[in-house]
């Protein structure tokens, strides 16, 4: 089976939940279990507050997300255009944060990697950012 | 997110529901911090029962607290947690240094 969807948003802290349960509605044709799930939307969550935290620092902009169903694979891509990564190594290190002024934990890569079962990182200043993971349902 | 606080003595009880995520987090943040700071607490109980979930911005506002308390010599507790959020404390590695019950 394949299928998709596509959604965008400002880039408003009030659409994270929004974004969350869209995804989440969509995934429902997976016949996932219940983790399964929470673990979809725990790391879209995380991509989508990493766009509108740190992709535009809380400024203006838009957050696209694709997801796609391929067989039992559910990927999800979140894109934004903001100042993107200078360095996605160092991201990406768990308690790492650009911003310890905002107390964010720097845990975001790491629940996406840890609760996907691929994460694809494509980023550079001034690039944007778009981040894809794919989890295979019931495997 | 929908907060309750209760102070028993010294003890700050906050009974939370909804989501706690980057949005959420502020209002959880400065509820708590106001309470902590005005009523002399030492010890501070976080009942997550009707939160349905959590992203790492919990884990953020719950480990400043927790530095916090952790200078006032209290303990920090997180009581009736779903699987999702205890998922997301255990890869924290914050389970490690509370005490969390189901």
């Amino acid at each position: 089976m394949e299928n998709y969807m596509k959604l965008e948003v400002p880039a408003k802290s009030c659409n994270e939940s929004f974004v969350r349960a869209a995804v989440a509605a969509f995934s429902v044709q997976l016949d996932l279990s219940v983790e399964e799930m929470s673990d979809i939307k725990t790391a879209v969550s995380e991509a989508v507050t990493n766009s509108i935290v740190h992709g535009y620092a809380n400024m203006k902009g838009v957050v696209k997300i694709v997801c796609k169903v391929i067989d039992s694979v559910f990927e999800i891509e979140v894109t934004d255009f903001g100042v993107g990564i200078e360095d996605i190594g160092q991201a990406m290190q768990p308690l790492y944060t650009s911003r310890p002024d905002y107390e964010r934990s720097g845990m975001g890569f790491t629940v996406m990697q840890t609760f996907m079962d691929e994460l694809y990182v494509e980023s550079g200043p001034g690039e944007g950012t778009t981040v894809r993971m794919r989890k295979r349902i019931g495997g | 997110m929908d907060i309750r606080l209760e102070v028993i003595g010294t003890t700050l009880v906050a009974k939370l529901s909804g989501e706690l995520d980057h949005h959420t987090a502020p209002k959880l943040r400065d509820a708590l911090d106001r309470e902590i700071n005005s009523q002399n607490i030492v010890n501070l109980i976080l009942d997550f029962d009707d939160v349905g979930f959590m992203d790492s911005s919990g884990i953020g506002v719950i480990a400043g607290r927790y530095k916090e308390i952790q200078a006032r010599g209290g303990k920090v507790m997180i009581i009736r947690v779903n699987p999702q959020v205890d998922k997301i404390l255990e890869i924290s590695g914050l389970k490690k240094i509370l005490d969390c019950s189901h």
